[in-house]
């Protein structure tokens, strides 16, 4: 399967990645390359199997709902790109 | 002192023989020395292991501390580590000093290990050669122009050149296998969810395990035992009692029941490797185990449907990295939209990008059933081979890798021929399994691993199995001589 030049360009913008049109071209061949590997998958009729989301099966855990963390912002915050007055800043979202 | 077992080292340390202030000094030297052409470390804490080393002693001195307290090892650097650069090989956390310890690094210091630093490795783990990291390749130290195997190979350079005692690695789809193999030393990828995965950056969440690389099958013991145990912060880690993986090293395998697996043999494998994977066989026969043919006939689809599953995953994992809580962060972005694309684009290099958009693709709006439910079948199918088998043999043995270590830049280009290196592992990922590597028979000069399966928490009787063919065999003893 051939991935054309706008399919790769979306994807890159879905997966909010930017890349040069010549990156594109380049990962476009290799993606295309890795659908044709993975469509060996299609030779099998799994229709009656299930799917395995877990390799032992097991449910998802719950634990009681209880405060277990304590705030460690100013340590977290510590290595961020850009904060101020304890929130993380971001260019303008909203005029 | 370098060319010692945990074992001797302890022994060494509780009779003063050296102490591990000494101990510690040794082997940062030899990384000063030698490291400067292998590029196994990303990070060296001197500092903080001279501390640790310190500590030690003192336990030590009251006469407490377990077999890895004062031992000098390194973390690869997927583990967060207090205060020290978690890289993750890539430029998108090259300024990050994690604020917290991952559960095994934590467990492993509980017990006194010594941390000399954090090993070079394949971005995010991702990839087979240690060719993808942004901090350069590592090199093979059996052969400095071949690479030393992925995504942990400078954990395994590290050790196979004696510049730690041991090291941390994880294992998604071989990490941890493969780069024993290419080095010549002992790797174990346990059952999935035996190690805590919290702190341990994430690549695929249902794949990924954390497990020794060692010299030997005793060191491998030590370590799990130190590493392994139910987490409550990781939670898909399982609950069920850790066993005592030392106690059952010495059992006899006459009448073990040995799987080979006919598709593991196949055309594919390089012929002096099979070779080498025969003579362990023999080697196994003697020693009363009886090797029975076995066949795992969905092995060919592990390669295609981990190829949707591990991308799918690391592109959901990844979407963590955004340039706004920590991480690398474009210069002067225009919009939101502008700082989370540059950001992404600049942080990440080649193969982590390929992974992503693969995975975006495969779980994107009318895709999920042809592409993630698809493989998630599939990881079915292939499960229910290895329980098959398991009924009636009691581990199953084969090649780790199709070939021994590979020239540096030979397949960098062609990202199909390197997930095919990983053909004999992948499989133990998608079904949970443990997996081992063990050094057999090189092939000119270069190291070969023979790999063992065993069933679901069984990670004793593999290191028993290891075990008993370095006992009558001495290829995990082998070192690089230009490292001696």
């Amino acid at each position: 399967m051939s991935l054309d030049e706008e399919t790769t360009r979306n994807i890159a913008h879905l997966a909010r990645v930017a890349m040069s049109d010549e990156e594109l071209a380049h990962i476009g061949a290799d993606l295309s390359r890795i659908l044709d590997l993975v469509a060996q998958m299609d030779k099998v009729d799994t229709h009656h199997v299930k799917p395995m989301a877990h390799p032992l099966h097991m449910a998802q855990r719950l634990r009681p709902d209880e405060v277990t963390e304590s705030d460690q912002r100013e340590r977290f915050q510590a290595i961020a790109p850009a904060t101020e007055k304890g929130l993380y800043l971001v260019p303008r979202v909203i005029e | 002192m370098h060319t010692k077992s945990i074992r001797e080292l302890a022994d060494g340390l509780r009779a003063r023989t050296f102490s591990s202030v000494e101990l510690t000094q040794h082997f940062l030297e030899r990384i000063a020395r030698f490291d400067g052409e292998l590029n196994s470390f990303v990070s060296v804490t001197q500092e903080v292991a001279l501390a640790a080393a310190t500590r030690a002693d003192e336990r030590l001195a009251k006469g407490d501390g377990a077999l890895l307290t004062g031992i000098p090892i390194a973390h690869k650097d997927i583990f967060c580590t207090e205060g020290v650069l978690t890289s993750c090989g890539s430029r998108m956390l090259e300024n990050f000093i994690a604020p917290y310890s991952a559960t095994v690094v934590e467990k492993m210091a509980a017990d006194g290990a010594v941390m000399l630093g954090k090993t070079n490795m394949d971005e995010f783990a991702m990839g087979s050669s240690n060719e993808t990291s942004h901090f350069g390749p590592v090199k093979n130290p059996w052969s400095t122009d071949c690479v030393p195997g992925g995504s942990s190979g400078g954990s395994a350079a590290s050790v196979a050149a004696r510049l730690a005692v041991a090291a941390t690695g994880t294992d998604t789809g071989g990490s941890i296998r493969q780069p024993a193999s290419f080095c010549g030393l002992t790797g174990l990828k346990p059952t999935y969810g035996r190690c805590s995965r919290w702190g341990m950056i994430a690549f695929a969440s249902s794949l990924d395990q954390a497990g020794p690389m060692t010299r030997g099958a005793e060191d491998a013991a030590i370590l799990l035992q130190s590493m392994a145990g139910f987490d409550a912060r990781d939670s898909t880690s399982v609950h069920q009692p850790v066993g005592d993986y030392l106690a059952g090293l010495e059992n006899g395998l006459k009448g073990l029941r040995i799987g080979l697996p006919t598709e593991y043999f196949d055309a594919g494998l390089d012929t002096d490797v099979a070779r080498s994977i025969e003579q362990a066989i023999n080697e196994y026969r003697r020693l009363g185990a009886e090797p029975v043919e076995i066949s795992l006939p969905n092995t060919h689809l592990a390669v295609p449907s981990y190829y949707v599953i591990a991308p799918a995953e690391c592109s959901s994992n990844l979407s963590r990295f955004d340039g706004v809580r920590f991480g690398h962060r474009c210069d002067d972005p225009k919009d939101l939209e502008d700082l989370y694309k540059r950001s992404r684009g600049e942080g990440f290099g080649p193969e982590v990008k390929r992974r992503i958009l693969m995975g975006a693709y495969a779980l994107s709006a009318g895709y999920y059933d042809a592409y993630y439910l698809k493989a998630q079948k599939l990881r079915h199918l292939i499960s229910d081979d290895f329980r098959a088998a398991f009924e009636r043999v009691d581990v199953i043995a084969g090649p780790t890798s199709p070939g021994v270590a590979f020239g540096i830049g030979e397949r960098a280009d062609d990202p199909i021929s390197m997930y095919l290196s990983d053909i004999y592992t992948i499989a133990v990922n998608m079904a949970g399994l443990p997996g081992m590597s063990i050094p057999v028979a090189p092939v000119g000069g270069k190291p070969v691993g023979l790999q063992l399966i065993g069933n679901y928490f069984d990670e004793g009787r593999l290191l028993n199995v290891a075990h008993r063919l370095q006992q009558v065999t001495d290829w995990h003893l082998a070192m690089p001589a230009a490292f001696a």
